[in-house]
C-alpha cells in the first residue's frame, strides 16, 4: 500500500502544553542519547491530537528527538497505524478483517461502512464524520467480528447492530464498548466452565470497557491531560533507580551529517570563537555550569522572535522566555559553560551546538538574516499564534 | 480438566478486583522477595526443570533461553523485553493477562529480570490495545507507589524499573529483533542472527526477549515448584496453557487449560461443541495463522500440545490459538485471506518474502475463483517452497506453511473448483 505524505499539509503542529509534558515523560524511560526510541509514542499522540500525523508533526518530533526528518517521515510510513492523510472528524472505523473475524462476518461490517460511510476506505464520509479501513487481526479473536473506533474495541459485532452504532456516534449518542451480545470479556457466552469457585462480585464492566467509561475519552481527540503519564521510576532526586545500577549501554553510533551540514559547520568557528567568552573555566573535563545572565522581561516589553533562530519552535521559545532570555543578543553572548546550563534545563541536550544558535544569533542580533530566518519570515509560519 | 485451584490466571475473565490488593489476595506478589533470594542459579534451574517451554509460538525452553545471558556484566547492562505485541492473527491471550491480571506480568518481570541479571525491562505492546496500556501502565504505578518496583523492589535489594513501550501496528514486531529495532526508534525490520539478542540486543546490549505469558507464569512455578507445573502435559509438553478458541464453535473464548488436552475435551468443555456438531467440522489450525491447518476428522482426538500437533498432523502449537472452521467456511478463501494477511504484513526487506508473499495472493485470488490451471497449483508449492527458509526471519515461513497446509489438506477441493470453473458444472463438494 502506497503511503506518503498528504497533498494538503496544515501550516504548523505544536503539542499541546500538557502532550507536551506528556511527551517529556516519556523520554525518561530511555536511556540518554536514546530518545529516537520515544518515536512512535510521540507520533501517536500528535496522531491521537490532530486525528493523524501531518508533515509538520513529523518535523516537530524530528526537533524534539534529535532525529532527521527522514527517520521519522519511514517510522510513521512502515506503522499502519499512523494515519497519513485527514480523518473523519468523529471516528475513523477499523474493521478486524482477518481470518476469524472473516468467517463470523466481518465482510458484512465492512458492507455496512460501504453503504454508511464510503465505498472506497481512507475516505471521508458525506458529512465528514467518519473514514473506514479494514485492518489486520487486532486480537480480539474470541470476540469476532469486532471493530475499533477511537480507542475502543466493539466486539461481538452484529450488522445491525454495528449500523445502529454509527447512527449514534454521528448523532452524538454515548455507545458503550466491549462485547455486544452481553458477553463480558472473553468467558464462553454461555456461563463460565472454570474460574467458577468463588464470586467476588464483579465490576459493572471488564477492565476495558471501565477505562473507557471512566475516562470517556472513546473517540475524543485528546487535549493531553486525560491521563497524565505520571514518572515513578524518576526518584526525588531524579535518578532513575535501575538505570544508576546498571552500566552504561555503549553511545548510539552518531548518525552522517548531511553534505550540507557539514559545509554550514565548516563555516561555523570564525563566528563561534569570537562570541565564546575568555573567562571560560580553565580544563575542566565537563564543561561545568554557569548560569548565564537573564533577564526577568524583555527590554523594553520588545522581545526577540526567538523562533527565527533555526531549531526553536513556539513551545522552546516559550521555555526560553520562561528561563529569562528575550533577545538574539543575550544567547549570541553565551560560552560554553552557559550553553551547558542551558541545555541542561531544556532537556534537549545537544541541540544548541547542533542548531548553532549561537552563530544564528549572532547575525540576528546585528540584523543580518539567516536562511532560516528569511524562510520563516516568507512563509509566515508562526504567524497565526 | 484443570482444576481451578492449579489456574495460574484467576482473574482472567476480570470478574474480580484488579487493583495490587485483589492480586494479593489471589496470592501474587507473595514472598517475592524470598524466592529473589534463593539466587539467580536457583530460579534458572527451577524453570528448566518446570519444562515451561516459551508461550510466544515457537516453544522454545524458557530456562534454557534465560541461561544465554551473561553471568557477569561487561559494563554494557542487560535488558529483559517483553513481547506483548500480540498479532499473530487467531490469538488474544496476552490481553486478557494484561488487562485483568497484569500483576502477574509485573512480579514474573521483576523475577526473571533478577535471574538474567537485569534492572530495566521494556514491555512492547502493540498499539491497538489502547485500554489494555492504561490497566497494565495503571498497575505498574501502583507497584511503585508500593515499593514493589523501583529502589529495592519488594525488598529484594534488586533495584528494577518496568518501562510500558508500545508499537503501531506492525506484525513484524512480534519477531525479536524487529522488536528491538522498534524499540530503538526505527523501522521492525529483523535483524541477521548471530548475534543473538542474548549477545548484542537492544541498544547492543544482552537482551532476552520472551512473550507475556511465559514471564506472567513464573511466579506461579516458583513459588509452587517445578514438579508441580511439569505435572501437567505429557512431557517436554508441560504445564498450563491458555487456549484461544475462536471461530466456529458455540462458544468462542480464552480460558486456561492442562497441556495435552484432546482436542474434543477442550472444544466440548469449554465451547459448547463445534456449530452444527462434530460432523460439520471441516478444518482447524490449532496454533494460530502461521501453522497449517489440519483436517477436521483427523483433529477430533488431536492431543494439544507442541509434539503432537507437529510430529502426528504435520501443524503445530504455536500460541495455542485455535481457529475452527464448519464445513459453511470457503477454505480456499480462509487460507487467501491469510496470504493477504501476510502480504500486508511482510517488511519488505528479503525479496524473496516481499515479493513471494504477494505472488501467493496473487494465486490464491485465482484459485478462489477457480480461474487457474491445474498446473498452478504445484507451481503455487514451488513458490512456497522457494520462499521458505529463505528470509532473515520466520514471516516468510509463515506465509508459506498456511498455503502448504491447503494444498496438503484440501488439494481436491481446490481442483474441483478449477474443473467446475472450466466446465461450467458445479462439483458435489462445492454444491454440498
Amino acid at each position: 500500500m502506497l503511503r506518503r505524505l498528504h497533498s494538503e499539509q496544515p501550516e504548523s503542529f505544536a503539542f499541546t502544553p500538557a502532550n507536551q509534558k506528556w511527551a517529556e515523560a516519556q523520554l525518561t524511560k530511555f536511556p540518554e542519547g536514546r530518545q529516537a526510541s520515544a518515536v512512535i509514542p510521540l507520533l501517536w499522540r500528535a496522531q491521537e491530537q490532530e486525528g493523524w500525523v501531518s508533515k509538520p508533526a513529523i518535523e516537530y518530533i524530528a526537533d524534539m528527538l534529535g532525529m532527521a526528518y527522514i527517520r521519522v517521515l519511514e517510522v510513521t510510513s512502515f506503522y499502519f497505524m499512523f494515519q497519513m492523510q485527514p480523518t473523519g472528524s468523529v471516528a475513523h472505523v477499523q474493521i478486524c478483517g482477518t481470518l476469524s473475524c472473516m468467517i463470523c462476518g466481518a465482510e458484512d461490517l465492512i458492507a455496512v461502512c460501504k453503504d454508511k460511510i464510503a465505498e472506497k476506505p481512507f475516505t471521508l464520509s458525506a458529512d465528514g464524520k467518519f473514514t473506514w479501513e479494514e485492518v489486520e487481526c487486532l486480537g480480539a479473536c474470541t470476540n469476532a467480528p469486532m471493530a475499533q473506533i477511537g480507542k475502543d474495541y466493539f466486539e461481538d459485532l452484529t450488522a445491525e447492530g454495528f449500523a445502529q452504532m454509527l447512527d449514534d456516534l454521528a448523532a452524538g449518542k454515548p455507545v458503550v464498548p466491549g462485547p455486544q451480545n452481553g458477553r463480558y470479556a472473553a468467558e464462553p457466552k454461555s456461563g463460565l466452565t472454570s474460574l467458577t469457585e468463588y464470586d467476588s462480585g464483579k465490576t459493572q464492566y471488564n477492565a476495558s470497557v471501565q477505562l473507557a467509561a471512566d475516562i470517556g475519552d472513546s473517540v475524543k481527540r485528546i487535549q493531553g491531560d486525560e491521563v497524565p503519564l505520571l514518572t515513578p521510576w524518576v526518584g526525588k532526586d531524579g535518578v532513575v533507580a535501575g538505570r544508576a545500577a546498571a552500566a552504561k549501554p555503549p553511545k548510539a553510533p552518531e548518525a552522517p551529517k548531511p553534505v550540507a551540514k557539514q559545509v554550514e559547520e565548516a563555516k561555523k568557528p570564525a563566528v563561534k570563537a569570537k562570541s565564546t567568552p575568555e573567562k571560560k573555566p580553565a580544563a575542566a573535563e565537563e564543561v561545568a555550569e554557569v548560569a548565564p545572565e537573564t533577564l526577568k522581561e524583555a527590554r523594553g516589553g520588545l522581545p526577540d522572535d526567538l523562533k527565527l533562530l533555526k531549531g526553536v519552535g513556539p513551545k522552546l521559545e516559550q521555555t526560553l522566555n520562561e528561563l529569562g532570555f528575550f533577545h538574539f543578543d543575550q544567547i549570541a553572548e553565551w560560552g560554553e559553560a552557559e550553553v551547558a546550563w542551558v541545555d541542561s534545563r531544556l532537556k534537549f541536550k545537544g541541540r544548541i551546538e547542533r542548531d548553532g544558535w549561537i552563530a544564528q544569533a549572532a547575525k540576528l542580533a546585528v540584523g543580518d538574516d539567516t536562511d532560516f530566518a528569511k524562510k520563516a519570515k516568507k512563509d509566515g509560519r508562526y504567524e497565526d499564534e | 480438566m484443570l482444576k481451578d485451584q492449579d489456574r495460574i490466571f484467576t482473574n482472567l475473565y476480570g470478574m474480580h478486583e484488579r487493583t495490587l490488593k485483589g492480586a494479593q489476595a489471589r496470592g501474587h506478589w507473595d514472598g517475592t522477595a524470598g524466592l529473589i533470594d534463593k539466587g539467580r542459579d536457583w530460579i534458572i534451574q527451577t524453570m528448566k526443570d518446570s519444562g515451561l517451554r516459551g508461550r510466544g509460538g515457537a516453544g522454545f525452553p524458557t530456562g534454557l533461553k534465560w541461561s544465554f545471558m551473561p553471568k557477569e556484566s561487561d559494563g554494557r547492562p542487560s535488558y529483559l523485553v517483553i513481547n506483548a505485541d500480540e498479532s499473530e492473527p487467531g490469538t488474544c491471550k496476552d490481553r486478557e493477562i494484561m488487562r485483568h491480571d497484569p500483576h502477574t506480568l509485573i512480579e514474573g518481570a521483576l523475577i526473571a529480570s533478577f535471574a538474567m541479571q537485569a534492572h530495566t525491562c521494556y514491555i512492547y505492546l502493540r498499539g491497538e490495545y489502547i485500554r489494555e496500556r492504561e490497566a497494565l501502565q495503571a498497575a505498574i504505578d501502583e507497584c511503585y507507589d508500593k515499593g514493589l518496583l523501583g529502589r529495592n523492589a519488594a525488598g529484594s535489594g534488586w533495584d528494577f524499573d518496568v518501562f510500558l513501550h508500545h508499537g503501531a501496528g506492525a506484525y513484524i514486531c512480534g519477531e525479536e529483533t524487529a522488536l528491538i529495532e522498534s524499540l530503538e526508534g526505527k523501522k521492525g525490520m529483523p535483524r541477521m542472527k548471530p548475534p543473538f539478542p542474548a549477545g548484542a540486543g537492544l541498544y547492543g546490549c544482552p537482551t532476552t526477549v520472551n512473550n507475556v505469558e511465559s514471564i506472567a507464569v513464573v511466579p506461579t512455578i516458583l513459588r509452587r515448584g517445578a514438579d508441580w507445573f511439569a505435572g501437567f502435559g505429557r512431557p517436554n509438553n508441560a504445564g498450563t496453557k491458555l487456549f484461544a478458541i475462536s471461530g466456529h464453535v458455540n462458544n468462542p473464548c480464552v480460558v486456561e487449560e492442562a497441556m495435552s488436552i484432546s482436542f474434543e475435551e477442550l472444544i466440548e468443555k469449554h465451547c459448547g461443541g463445534i456449530r452444527g456438531g462434530w460432523d460439520n467440522l471441516l478444518a482447524v489450525i490449532p496454533g494460530g495463522s502461521s501453522v497449517p491447518c489440519v483436517r477436521g476428522e483427523n483433529m477430533r482426538d488431536a492431543i494439544m500440545d507442541f509434539d503432537y500437533l507437529r510430529g502426528e498432523l504435520g501443524s503445530g502449537l504455536g500460541t495455542a490459538a485455535v481457529i475452527v472452521m464448519d464445513k459453511q467456511t470457503d477454505i480456499i478463501k480462509a487460507i487467501w485471506r491469510l496470504a493477504k494477511f501476510y502480504k500486508h504484513e511482510s517488511c519488505g526487506q528479503c525479496t524473496p518474502c516481499r515479493e513471494g508473499t504477494g505472488w501467493m495472493m496473487r494465486v490464491m485470488d485465482r484459485l478462489v475463483k477457480g480461474e487457474a490451471d491445474l498446473e498452478e497449483i504445484d507451481m503455487l508449492w514451488d513458490v512456497t517452497k522457494q520462499v521458505e527458509g529463505h528470509t532473515i526471519c520466520a514471516l516468510g515461513d509463515a506465509a508459506a506453511w498456511p498455503i502448504q497446509g491447503l494444498i496438503r489438506n484440501f488439494r481436491d477441493e481446490i481442483e474441483d473448483r478449477i474443473k467446475a470453473q472450466k466446465t461450467g458444472r458445479k462439483s458435489a463438494i462445492a454444491a454440498e
